[in-house]
């Protein structure tokens, strides 16, 4: 699943090769917005098709009758051909009808509305704690090149991907949760707190502080630490370890030794000079990492029972409810297309050349 | 960038601080933690699962109960008495006075006459417990209906075993549903389906508070209940799927009772006194078949067999340990005329006399079809180690619960391994799918068990219908046993276990009832201390 959703959608936006006018450009640019989208659409249509499980048993269960399995049948549509399916299906979309899912008899649109605030909360603390984490420590291990420093992150990096995160997650909970009780258990509330906020927003931490209920706030903030903390530990391994590669490409370039002769301080040097240079790459490496963390972690998300988007589409995809995965894939594919779009426009604001 | 840092990790720890100390539950208050992710609607007309199941016992009444203690009887319930006509075919229902719905409406024969009727029209997935008493869309307003306020009657197409009726009026889909409120939601005349699908209608002990589907579950106690109103204040059951985190919770006092756990987790909870592991068996069965459409499979010869090739103590004792018992009849127990015998036992050296008279000295190469999950896998791997004692080999073909179950259907497996669970309180239930098979076409409009591993059997298929009609309760519970007996010696099916489920409660939890099926489940006597 994650990988087909990651070669979709990080394929960038076409962009028109002779400069054109800025009217052509952006129709240009939606164009293939609205491509991606149904090349995105397609593939995922098939695949649900392609796999040998029957939808319509998913939907009415294995002791339904055939009177009941036939009529189940045809008010999904599949007695139309292949394609009249899926056109079908396009229009509804186009008209923002993602349809019902079957396994929680809700619209595809408002189950997604629930479990996306979900996953937004935990990847967006994730990336914060990789980012915060994972930039100094690349810094550090570059400017120890060699260096115990250098092995620690290394060693620290080389743990963050091989371990699995389910097994991660679990002895986080065992040894914070069950021993020491530093932090709550699974769930993104306690569940005396749970439906006393409106959903305005769904991500709990955001609504809470709109509500004025610091109390949930404070709550949903302990329950977010341990999850955010384990899955940034991921995004820590792999910022540290690009940004340690990009730094040390830096250190070697001549205005460096030019900046130091001229007796720059090394923090400035290293701080303002390398790292600002490696601000551009490094950006797509965060945007990547963040949107892979917004498709939302399956395995995070079972062990502490967060009821986000990879829970939703994993189990909708095991039971061939083909709404579901549709729209949850549409979202994913948003998800990409929209953080490929402002990781270019931080481009354009951070790299002057490009400033034109 | 580290000033952030700083703030950041500050933010934290006084985050932690700030969390008051992770406390007991409300005392008022049951927590569960349960998978409930196969709950697909709330409507008790197309409730078909057992998470479903439960969630109808507490929300709803029905008019006839399962005696817990003596599963053969039946209890009254909304209706406290009933006859049952000189012919056979006349049901006469007197429905209990003061009965009243969570809406405040009073309950009557008239929402018990539209409840089965709305059943029968709205023919969802359980809709055929009902139908298959000659009830259709157009005769049911007729065949079911309210002769007085307290009076239902209800009259079916030929005289059936009245065992038979009245068991599968003990199931969800017979619920009574507040005929008014659901006329005030009814939209295009889906006698409020829709609604329903996502709301309560009921008269139970609970009522339903919210429901976020895969996420969490919770219910209000009905102080007006009319047996009484529950000690607890309200029951929340969160939907957590992976078992290691359920018994977390459990041990940290964060749930009062955890539903899923697996059986080494059970091992590691026996000698502890902060819990209790409470063993309840379920109509659900475990089995392997033979498909006949293989001509090896075919032979009597090698159906007997396979029965000596199964190692049903060394699986008892380990993976199934806790959360199964040995049962080799398609009736479970707690089912009437459910029979006990276990005759076959592991032994290689007479499986491999029956398949030299089979003709197959050597054994031969099978495939199964193995649901890709604990534990399938593990039940799968332990036959085909004790089967290739006597030659037979056993190529697993691992694959997705909803695959298996597509292929099975459409008869193209050799060996299946799989999991019946029954669809009411009645033995009818079982021996429709194991022991009989109308039309073995391919296209055969019955997918029973018997059908889809091509098992062609006239003879038992009318026994299995004379069963249902027989108006003797005693003769009855005969031909159930001689259908069973048929098909433990001489059937494509070798039935291994019956499943016990296995909820484990913290010790301060008391009253939980934990019955033969899950809408015999029951929260109301529930209390903690």
């Amino acid at each position: 699943m994650t990988d087909i959703l990651k070669s979709g959608g990080t394929t960038p936006a076409a962009r028109p090769r002779r400069p054109a006018g800025p009217l052509k450009r952006i129709a240009g640019f939606l164009l293939s917005i609205a491509l991606t989208f149904l090349g995105l659409l397609l593939v995922t249509f098939l695949i649900g098709r392609v796999v040998p499980i029957d939808p319509v048993l998913a939907a009415v269960g294995d002791r339904a009758n055939a009177e009941t399995y036939e009529r189940m049948r045809i008010e999904m549509g599949l007695n139309l051909p292949l394609w009249q399916q899926f056109i079908r299906y396009v229009g509804d979309v186009l008209q923002g009808d993602f349809g019902t899912s079957v396994l929680t008899s809700q619209p595809v649109l408002d189950d997604v509305r629930r479990a996306f605030p979900a996953t937004l909360e935990l990847a967006t603390a994730a990336i914060i704690i990789g980012v915060a984490v994972g930039v100094p420590a690349g810094v550090f291990a570059a400017v120890h090149r060699g260096r115990w420093p250098d092995h620690l992150v290394r060693v620290l990096g080389l743990v963050g991907y091989s371990v699995p995160v389910f097994w991660l997650g679990l002895v986080g909970l065992l040894l914070f949760y069950a021993k020491l009780d530093w932090a709550p258990g699974p769930g993104r509330l306690d569940v005396f707190y749970d439906g006393l906020v409106d959903p305005v927003t769904g991500v709990i931490t955001v609504d809470a502080l709109l509500a004025g209920e610091t109390e949930i706030f404070w709550n949903a903030l302990s329950h977010l630490i341990l999850p955010a903390s384990i899955l940034g530990y991921f995004s820590i391994a792999y910022i540290s370890r690009m940004t340690r590669s990009f730094m040390l490409d830096q250190l070697r370039q001549e205005y460096i030794t030019t900046a130091r002769v001229k007796g720059m301080s090394e923090t400035r040097v290293i701080w303002r000079h390398a790292l600002g240079n490696i601000a551009v790459p490094l950006i797509t490496v965060v945007a990547l990492s963040y949107a892979n963390l917004l498709e939302g972690s399956v395995l995070t998300e079972t062990v502490f029972a967060w009821p986000g988007l990879g829970l939703y589409i994993t189990n909708s995809l095991l039971n061939a409810d083909m709404n579901a995965v549709l729209g949850g894939t549409l979202v994913v594919g948003a998800v990409f297309i929209g953080l490929n779009m402002l990781s270019d426009l931080l481009y354009r604001l951070l790299d002057p050349r490009a400033k034109k | 960038m580290n000033k952030f840092t700083r703030s950041l990790i500050g933010a934290a720890f006084v985050a932690l601080a700030a969390t008051p100390a992770f406390a007991e539950t409300p005392k008022d208050s049951l927590v569960m933690a349960w998978q409930f992710d196969d709950i697909i609607s709330l409507d008790p007309a197309e409730i078909f699962e057992v998470s479903g199941a439960e969630y109808g016992a507490q929300v709803y009444d029905r008019l006839i109960g399962i005696d817990l203690k003596d599963t053969s009887k039946i209890v009254p319930a909304v209706a406290e008495s009933w006859t049952v006509s000189e012919d056979g075919k006349t049901y006469t229902f007197k429905i209990r006075d003061g009965v009243k719905f969570h809406s405040g409406n009073p309950l009557t024969a008239e929402d018990a006459a539209f409840s089965l009727q709305r059943a029968v029209k709205l023919n969802k997935s359980p809709a055929f417990i009902l139908t298959q008493f000659g009830f259709t869309k157009d005769n049911v307003d007729q065949k079911i209906k309210a002769a007085d306020a307290r009076t239902l009657v209800m009259e079916t197409d030929q005289a059936y075993a009245p065992t038979f009726v009245l068991n599968c009026l003990t199931a969800d889909v017979a619920s009574v549903v507040d005929a008014k409120l659901l006329k005030q939601n009814e939209k295009d005349g889906d006698f409020g389906y829709s609604w329903l699908k996502t709301n309560s209608a009921g008269s139970g002990a609970f009522k339903l508070r919210q429901w976020k589907a895969n996420e969490s579950l919770t219910l209000d106690a009905n102080p007006a209940y009319w047996q009484g109103a529950p000690e607890m204040k309200r029951v929340i059951l969160r939907h957590i799927a992976e078992p290691a985190t359920q018994r977390l919770l459990l041990e940290k006092g964060d749930v009062d009772v955890a539903r899923n756990l697996k059986p080494e987790q059970l091992d590691a909870l026996r000698s502890s006194k902060d819990v209790r592991i409470v063993e309840a068996p379920k109509g659900t069965l475990w089995y392997i078949s033979l498909n006949q459409k293989n001509p090896i499979l075919a032979k009597p010869e090698v159906r007997q067999a396979f029965r000596y090739l199964v190692d049903y103590d060394a699986m008892g004792r380990t993976i199934m340990n806790g959360i199964a018992t040995i049962h080799q009849s398609f009736l479970p127990k707690g089912f009437l005329g459910s029979l006990d015998d276990k005759p076959f036992k592991y032994d290689p050296a007479k499986a491999r006399e029956l398949l030299t008279a089979a003709g197959y000295p050597d054994g031969f190469t099978v495939t199964m079809d193995v649901r890709n999950v604990t534990p399938w896998t593990d039940l799968a791997q332990t036959i085909q180690a004790s089967a290739a004692a006597a030659g037979v080999k056993i190529e697993l073909l691992p694959m997705d619960g909803k695959q298996a179950l597509t292929k099975y259907r459409s008869r193209n497996q050799d060996i299946y391994i799989g999991q019946w669970g029954a669809d009411y309180q009645d033995p009818h239930t079982n021996a429709e799918t194991f022991a009989s098979n109308p039309d073995n076409a391919d296209n055969g409009p019955s997918k029973t068990l018997a059908w889809r591993n091509s098992w062609d059997i006239p003879e038992l298929t009318q026994k299995t219908k004379a069963a249902v009609v027989e108006r003797d309760a005693d003769k009855r519970v005969e031909i159930y046993h001689e259908l069973q007996k048929v098909v433990m010696t001489d059937s494509p099916f070798v039935v291994m276990f019956q499943q016990v489920e296995v909820p484990v409660e913290r010790a301060s939890v008391k009253g939980l009832i934990w019955g033969p099926s899950f809408d015999n489940n029951l929260y109301r006597l529930a209390s903690k201390k």
